[in-house]
């Protein structure tokens, strides 16, 4: 199957030394500190004028965007809000883990939401008959692997068409992302649903058998899990080969192939990866927070996260702060568009104008800061089928 | 297998279809042209929106098709500054166009319509004579709306823009090597908007006609990865009008075939159903791993005198 991607990446092989050292150089930036400091410079605007267009859209529908940015701090930060806004931070980190290891290998993982949903969905029906069997700690350490393999599992048929026919990954993870949905639904329909209720859900685990929460708080000891994820894949991706040889992949992925890396065995790697630490996150939301799952639930977290895993430059540091602020965003945006009497949706239109904001900010500082994030290797991506 | 199973099946067919068949053609011509268009959704939903506001404060279908067409247009306008203009990356910005789409139009029928959602009166259907008497196929195929012919027309008239004029042959240019196409004089940026412009155009339509024909009513999120499954359809299509004709009407069986079972009594949950399409999609994708192509200047941003 090797040769397969060796017919697909050789064409043109002149210079590809070049290409290898080119590729190295672009994974290691010169300048750390000049590039960081525009980085976060160009993420605070794009966010900024962001909150500015939202404020006058906001404005436009007849609201106040000042009471409705208030609405956002005074529920996501404020009294116990925070708390609720740490606890959803855990969740988030653990899926925008995924999508950083599955983007710095050039890999479109887009996916996101099937694969959290369809874990979810398992771990919820799966964990009153274990909980109720098995000891408790160790119960959740078998469902939190449950929800690892799962969420790994279903990126494995995207990752083998792309790693085997360069099939575009973007399209098979957001179709088998929607498969998942509606599997999700018809598990806890079917054979997960819960004779107790009216409305189709699973059956409730025991509030005292959930994951503990830090004393003194009502935030489980998940968080602790994701940035535990966080540090760990951090000095992966910085400190070791695995994360270079991914890095390069992602770079320029002839010029990995031409430097003897297992290119396939690093698509499937880093795919499975991904949807491991999503199912990971689907995890830490239902044996932390809910401890059941409602049919038709779908948080909406996968392509919305995608922006802030973008803003953070893939830097899995970076997206710590990033991912408070989106947690604060959604836990008092809920409070904020029901104050308002507007739909809970006004996250996705901010969302989406700063993704608009943040590719236009690159442009702006592109000379001084020199290095682009996005560029050749999203073609690489899309190369699929024969060569013309 | 009744009468009533086939003709809810060919008549729900080409309903369920024909947005797919507008918004595949437009990416048709958008992937031709080097510019791959993931946004799509968003410019469907923003074009249903359009189209059924001004269709419900009009009351013509007609106005709506073409307010539905603007609303398509305006968000496409995005990705002709940022994708042909600026050269972003295509991926990116079409990703925030999805959820600025989606998040607009669910906030804007919020604030309008509220938790009420008002319904249009059906869009007037014509029926040929003698062939709409024909058993089966009459009361499905030869009873439809006008747009469905018009469906029909512009999948003949894209076919020939992109086979056999000067226009469809610069929009080809510039997906496969634009820089050649520059060479011989012609503007790659303005054949790439003017590209990018249709594109949007017929995503409006689609979207106008899931709102104002389909079903009569705007719900937010209502296309639900229908401009994603216009994406494979096009892939598949390699470029080529008919081919993306015959996707759409086999896929619009896919998103038919659980209601039409319904009606011959056959009961399927809906989550099946709903499926359905999207593992068909990756069936086929599976199969057809290794025939899908894209043009190869697809998603490189083109600027004068850059290497490449």
């Amino acid at each position: 199957m090797s040769d397969l991607i060796d017919r697909e990446l050789t064409p043109a092989v002149t210079g590809s030394a070049v290409e290898v050292v080119e590729a190295t150089a672009r994974a290691v930036p010169r300048n750390k500190w000049k590039t960081s400091s525009a980085q976060v410079i160009r993420a605070i605007l794009a966010i900024i004028v962001a909150f500015i267009v939202g404020a006058v859209v906001i404005l436009l529908l007849g609201r106040n965007p000042l009471t409705f940015y208030a609405d956002i701090f005074r529920a996501g930060v404020l009294h116990a809000g925070w708390e609720d806004s740490v606890t959803r931070m855990s969740v988030l980190l653990l899926m925008g883990m995924g999508y950083v290891v599955a983007f710095r290998g050039g890999i479109w993982n887009i996916g996101g939401d099937g694969q959290f949903l369809l874990s979810a969905a398992i771990i919820a029906g799966a964990g009153p008959p274990l909980l109720s069997a098995l000891p408790m700690g160790f119960a959740l350490v078998i469902l939190s692997l449950i929800g690892v393999v799962v969420g790994g599992s279903w990126t494995v048929l995207p990752a083998y068409l792309r790693a085997s026919y360069g099939l575009n990954e973007i399209i098979t993870t957001v179709m088998m992302s929607f498969i998942g949905i509606y599997v999700a639904n018809i598990l806890i329909k079917g054979p997960f649903r819960s004779e107790q209720t009216t409305v189709p859900q699973t059956n409730v685990m025991p509030f005292e058998k959930l994951l503990p929460k830090i004393p003194g708080t009502t935030i489980p000891i998940g968080i602790f899990v994701a940035l535990a994820v966080v540090v760990g894949l951090h000095y992966v991706m910085t400190r070791t080969s695995i994360g270079l040889r991914l890095t390069v992949m992602g770079a320029n992925a002839r010029a990995a192939l031409h430097a003897g890396l297992k290119v396939k065995r690093l698509i499937l790697g880093a795919f499975f990866a991904s949807g491991a630490f999503i199912g990971l996150g689907a995890a830490m939301e239902i044996l932390g927070v809910w401890g059941y799952m409602r049919a038709d639930w779908n948080p909406k977290y996968g392509l919305t996260l995608f922006a802030m895993v973008f803003l953070a430059r893939l830097n899995a540091l970076a997206v710590i702060p990033l991912t408070g602020m989106f947690a604060v965003l959604t836990i008092g945006g809920h409070a904020a568009s029901r104050n308002a009497d507007l739909p809970n949706d006004f996250m996705l239109l901010l969302v989406g104008l700063i993704l608009l904001l943040m590719t236009l900010a690159e442009l702006i500082t592109i000379g001084k800061a020199g290095r682009r994030l996005l560029g050749q290797r999203v073609v690489q991506a899309l190369r699929f089928g024969r060569e013309p | 297998m009744t009468v009533a199973f086939w003709t809810s099946l060919i008549s729900g067919m080409i309903l369920a279809g024909m947005p797919l068949l507008f918004t595949s053609l437009g990416e048709t011509i958008s992937e031709q042209s080097g510019i791959l268009n993931i946004g799509l959704e968003g410019m469907m939903l923003v074009g249903a929106y359009a189209g059924f506001v001004a269709a419900l404060y009009s009351r013509s279908p007609w106005v709506g098709v073409v307010a539905g067409i603007a609303g398509g247009m305006v968000m496409s306008a995005i990705m002709v500054l940022f994708c042909v203009r600026l050269g972003l990356d295509q991926i990116v910005v079409g990703i925030a166009i999805l959820l600025v789409g989606e998040g607009l139009t669910s906030l804007l029928h919020g604030a309008q319509f509220g938790s009420s959602y008002p319904r249009l009166g059906g869009m007037m259907d014509i029926k040929i004579p003698l062939l709409s008497k024909i058993p089966v196929i009459g009361p499905s195929v030869f009873s439809q709306p006008v747009i469905f012919w018009l469906g029909i027309a512009l999948a003949l008239i894209v076919r020939w823009i992109l086979k056999s004029t000067n226009w469809g042959l610069n929009i080809r240019a510039a997906g496969e090597k634009p820089a050649a196409l520059d060479a011989a004089g012609v503007n790659v940026t303005w054949t790439r908007t003017a590209a990018v412009l249709t594109t949007g155009a017929f995503a409006g339509i689609g979207g106008a006609y899931m709102a104002i024909v389909g079903s009569g009513i705007f719900v937010p999120f209502m296309t639900n990865g229908l401009g994603f499954i216009a994406i494979v359809v096009t892939m598949l299509a390699r470029g080529r009008a008919m081919w993306a004709l015959a996707g759409s009407l086999l896929f619009g069986i896919c998103l038919q075939i659980g209601t039409s079972l319904q009606v011959a009594g056959i009961d399927i949950p809906t989550d099946v159903i709903f499926m359905l399409p999207f593992l068909v999609v990756m069936v086929v994708l599976v199969i057809s791993a290794r025939q899908a192509y894209l043009p190869a200047a697809l998603c490189v941003p083109y600027k004068r005198g850059k290497k490449g």
